[in-house]
C-alpha cells in the first residue's frame, strides 16, 4: 500500500486543531471545554506522527508519548479543578464564572 | 538738630512697631501715650528742625542725609537718603503738625472702638510712609512712601472690616489708586533707562540738560507721572474713590483723605516741576485737568446728602485748585494752598466727625438741624473752616486762594479762562459750605443729640481752627525750592471779582436753603432738576460709566472663563487618560470565553505578520 501523503496528515490534524479551538471557543460547558482542548492536542498529535512518518524517524512518535503523558496530566488536574468549581459555583456553565464587577 | 532728621520717620515707625508687636494686648490707657505721642515726638522734631534750617540759612539751603546706600547694582543706585529743602519742610511740618492734631482727636473719637490699638498702629504706619514721600531724595524712595500710603489708606478705608461695604470701597479706593500707580511706575522707568539716575535733584537737571522743551521723552515721563498723581490725588479721571473712601473713621478721612495723601500728587508735581516745565503741553494738561476737576466736584457736592461726602467732594474740588494752579506755573501758591487747604479742611473734617459723634453716627445732614446752640463749640470751629474753604477776608484760606487765582489770570495765555473756572468754582464752593452750614447748624432744630464731647476733641478742633485762621502768616519762602513767580498784577476788576464771588455764593445758599425747605421741593420738583440733581449726586455719573466700560466686561469675561481656559488643557489630559484606562478596563471583564478568543485573535495576527511575503 502507498503511504498517505503528508499533506493529506497535516490536512487533517489542522481540521482537527480547528474544529477543536472552535469547539473551545463555543462551548459553555467547561467538561466539553476540557474535551475540545483534548481533540486539539491530539490534533497537534498526529502533525507529529505524520512528519515522523515523511522523515522515517522515531521522535515524531516520542513526542507522540509525551502529548499523551502531558494530556493525561492535563486532564486530570483540570477535572480537579471542574470539581471545585462546581463545588464552589454550582455550576460548570463558564460564562457564569466571572466574579468581576464592571 | 538737623541730623536728627532720620527720627522724624523713625518715630511712628518705632510706634507703629510697638503697637503692632503687642496685638491689641496693650491697654487702652498705654495705646494712645504711644500711637499719638510717636508722632507727637515727630511734630516737636520737625519744630525744631524747621527753625534750625531757617536760621541758619534762609537762601539756597539744602540738606541731605544719607542714612545707608539701599539698592547697588551696577548701574542702579538707590540710596536711603533724606533731603530737606522748602518744600518739603513745609510738608514734614504740615504732615506732622497736622497729623499729631488728628492722632490726639483720635485718641477721645475711637475711645470706645475694639480695634484701638490696630487704628493707632495703621495710622502710624501712614504718618511714616507719608514721610519718606516727602523726605525722599530719590524717586525710589518716595515711590516706596506713595505705595505705603496707598496700602495704610485701604487698611484704614477697610478699618470696620465686618461690613461688606467697607471692604468694597477700601478695594476701589486701591484698585483706581494702583492704575495711577503703574502709570507711575512706567514713568519711573523711563526716567532711570533715559537719565540712567532716579535721584530727584540729578534726574532733573540731567533732563533740563539734555532733553530740549517738548521731546518726546519729557511729554512721556510726565504724562506717566501726573497719571500716578491724578490717580493718589484723586482728580479727573480717577477721582472716584475718594467719596467711597468716607466708609472709613472720621480721622483716617481727615488725615488721609483731605490732608495729607490726596496731596501727595500735588507735592510729585512740584518736586518734578522741571520736567513739567520741559513739557508745556503737560502742564496745560495739568491745569485743564485741575479746572474740570473742581468743577465737576463742586456740583457734586453741592447734590450730597452725606456730611461726609460732600468734605469728599469739596477736598476733590480743592485740589482741583492746587492742581491748576502747578499746571500755570504758580509752584509756590499750588503749595501755600496745599498748607491752608490741610489746616481747614482736617478742621472741616474733624468738626464733622464731632457732629456725627454726638449725633449717634448720624450722617445725613437733613436729619440735622439747629446745632449751633447744642453744639457751640463744634459749631464756631465748622463755621471757621467752612469760611476759610471759601476764602472769607482775613481767613487763611483766602490768602492761598485768592493769590493762587491771581496768578492763575495772568500766567499764562488761557489765564483768563482757567481763572474764570476757578471763580465759578469759588461761587460752588461757597454755595455748597453755606448750604452745609445752613442745614446742619441753622434751621429748626432736628435729631438727637449727645452733648457732651471730650477735650481730646475739642482742643484739636480750637488748635486746628487757630490755624486756620491765622495760618495765612505761616507762609514758608518756598522760592529757592521752587521756581519763583514773576506775573504782572492783574486788573483790579479780575481782584475785586475774585474776592466777591464767594460772598455771592454765600447770598445764593441763603436764598435757595435758608429760607425754608419748600422752595427746594418745589425746585425739584421739575423734571429736568431732579434729573440733574441725580445725576449730580451720583458723582456725575463716572461711578456708572466705570461700571459700564470696565466693571461689566471684566465680570463677564470671569463668568465666561470660569472653566478657565488654561486649566482645561491639563484638565484634558486628565480626562484622555482616565478615558483610555476605561477602555483597557474594558480588557478585564472576568469571561474565560473572552479571553480564550482574545489569545486566538492575538495568535491569528502574530502569524499572519509572520508569513507576509
Amino acid at each position: 500500500m502507498t503511504g498517505v501523503s503528508i499533506q493529506h496528515a497535516l490536512l487533517l490534524a489542522a481540521l482537527l486543531f480547528v474544529l477543536g479551538l472552535v469547539g473551545l471557543l463555543v462551548r459553555r460547558n467547561l467538561i466539553m471545554m476540557l474535551m475540545s482542548v483534548e481533540i486539539m492536542l491530539n490534533a497537534a498529535g498526529l502533525a507529529f506522527i505524520a512528519a515522523g512518518s515523511r522523515w522515517g524517524q522515531a521522535d515524531g512518535q516520542v513526542i507522540f508519548l509525551l502529548i499523551l503523558a502531558l494530556a493525561a496530566a492535563e486532564v486530570g488536574v483540570g477535572l480537579g479543578l471542574v470539581m471545585q468549581v462546581y463545588r464552589r459555583f454550582n455550576t460548570v456553565d463558564v460564562d457564569r464564572l466571572s466574579e468581576m464587577r464592571g | 538738630m538737623l541730623n536728627l532728621l532720620w527720627l522724624v520717620p523713625a518715630c511712628p515707625l518705632l510706634g507703629f512697631l510697638v503697637l503692632f508687636c503687642s496685638e491689641g494686648k496693650l491697654s487702652n490707657n498705654r495705646v494712645p501715650w504711644i500711637g499719638a505721642g510717636s508722632v507727637g515726638m515727630s511734630a516737636l522734631l520737625s519744630a525744631g528742625i524747621g527753625v534750625d534750617f531757617l536760621a541758619h540759612n534762609p537762601d539756597q539751603s539744602v540738606f541731605r542725609q544719607m542714612l545707608w546706600s539701599w539698592i547697588a547694582v551696577s548701574d542702579f543706585k538707590v540710596d536711603f537718603a533724606l533731603y530737606l529743602d522748602a518744600l518739603s519742610l513745609t510738608m514734614m511740618l504740615v504732615v506732622t503738625g497736622v497729623g499729631f492734631l488728628i492722632h490726639v482727636y483720635s485718641v477721645g473719637y475711637m475711645a470706645d472702638d475694639p480695634g484701638y490699638s490696630r487704628f493707632f498702629a495703621c495710622m502710624n504706619l501712614f504718618v511714616f510712609a507719608m514721610l519718606m514721600l516727602v523726605l525722599a531724595d530719590n524717586l525710589a524712595l518716595l515711590f516706596l512712601g506713595w505705595e505705603g500710603v496707598g496700602l495704610c489708606s485701604y487698611l484704614l478705608i477697610g478699618f470696620w472690616y465686618d461690613k461688606a461695604e467697607n471692604g468694597h470701597a477700601a478695594r476701589k479706593a486701591f484698585i483706581v489708586t494702583r492704575a495711577g500707580d503703574t502709570a507711575m511706575a512706567l514713568g519711573l522707568f523711563l526716567l532711570f533707562t533715559q537719565l540712567g539716575s532716579l535721584d530727584i535733584q540729578i534726574a532733573m537737571s540731567k533732563a533740563v540738560a539734555g532733553w530740549p522743551p517738548g521731546s518726546s521723552y519729557a511729554v512721556a515721563a510726565s504724562l506717566l507721572l501726573l497719571g500716578g498723581a491724578v490717580g493718589k490725588s484723586a482728580q479727573l479721571p480717577l477721582q472716584v474713590w475718594l467719596p467711597d473712601a468716607m466708609a472709613g473713621p472720621t480721622p483716617v478721612s481727615a488725615l488721609i483723605h483731605a490732608a495729607t495723601m490726596v496731596t501727595a500728587g500735588v507735592y510729585l508735581i512740584a518736586r518734578t516741576h522741571a520736567l513739567f516745565a520741559l513739557a508745556p503741553d503737560v502742564q496745560l494738561l495739568v491745569a485743564a485737568i485741575g479746572a474740570i476737576t473742581l468743577l465737576l466736584a463742586g456740583f457734586a457736592a453741592l447734590a450730597q446728602t452725606d456730611i461726609k461726602r460732600i468734605l469728599a467732594y469739596s477736598t476733590i474740588s480743592q485740589i482741583g485748585y492746587m492742581f491748576l494752579a502747578l499746571g500755570v506755573g504758580a509752584w509756590s501758591p499750588a503749595i501755600f494752598h496745599l498748607m491752608t487747604h490741610a489746616f481747614f479742611k482736617a478742621l472741616l473734617f474733624l468738626a464733622a466727625g464731632a457732629v456725627i459723634l454726638s449725633m449717634r453716627h448720624e450722617q445725613n445732614i437733613f436729619n440735622m438741624g439747629g446745632l449751633w446752640k447744642r453744639l457751640p463749640v463744634t459749631f464756631w470751629t465748622f463755621l471757621i473752616g467752612a469760611a476759610a474753604l471759601v476764602a472769607l477776608p482775613f481767613t487763611s484760606g483766602y490768602y492761598s486762594k485768592h493769590e493762587l487765582l491771581l496768578a492763575v489770570y495772568s500766567a499764562s495765555p488761557h489765564g483768563p479762562w482757567l481763572w474764570a473756572a476757578g471763580v465759578a468754582g469759588a461761587l460752588l464752593t461757597a454755595l455748597y459750605s453755606a448750604r452745609l452750614i445752613l442745614v446742619v447748624f441753622l434751621g429748626p432744630e432736628r435729631g438727637q443729640v449727645k452733648e457732651d464731647l471730650p477735650r481730646t476733641i475739642t482742643i484739636p478742633l480750637v488748635v486746628l481752627a487757630l490755624l486756620a485762621l491765622f495760618g495765612g502768616w505761616l507762609k514758608m519762602p518756598l522760592v529757592p525750592a521752587l521756581p519763583a513767580l514773576d506775573f504782572p498784577e492783574p486788573e483790579s476788576a479780575v481782584v475785586w471779582t475774585t474776592a466777591l464771588m464767594p460772598w455771592l455764593g454765600i447770598v445764593a445758599a441763603y436764598l435757595i436753603y435758608g429760607r425754608g425747605a419748600d422752595f427746594i421741593e418745589r425746585l425739584s420738583e421739575n423734571a429736568i432738576v431732579s434729573g440733574l440733581k441725580r445725576f449730580c449726586f451720583n458723582g456725575c455719573g463716572f461711578d456708572t460709566f466705570y461700571n459700564r466700560l470696565l466693571v461689566q466686561p471684566f465680570l463677564w469675561l470671569a463668568a465666561v472663563n470660569k472653566r478657565d481656559v488654561i486649566d482645561s488643557f491639563y484638565r484634558d489630559i486628565v480626562a484622555l487618560v482616565i478615558a483610555g484606562h476605561r477602555l483597557l478596563a474594558l480588557t478585564q471583564n472576568g469571561r474565560l470565553r473572552w479571553y480564550a478568543a482574545a489569545m486566538v485573535c492575538g495568535v491569528a495576527a502574530g502569524m499572519s505578520w509572520g508569513m507576509r511575503p
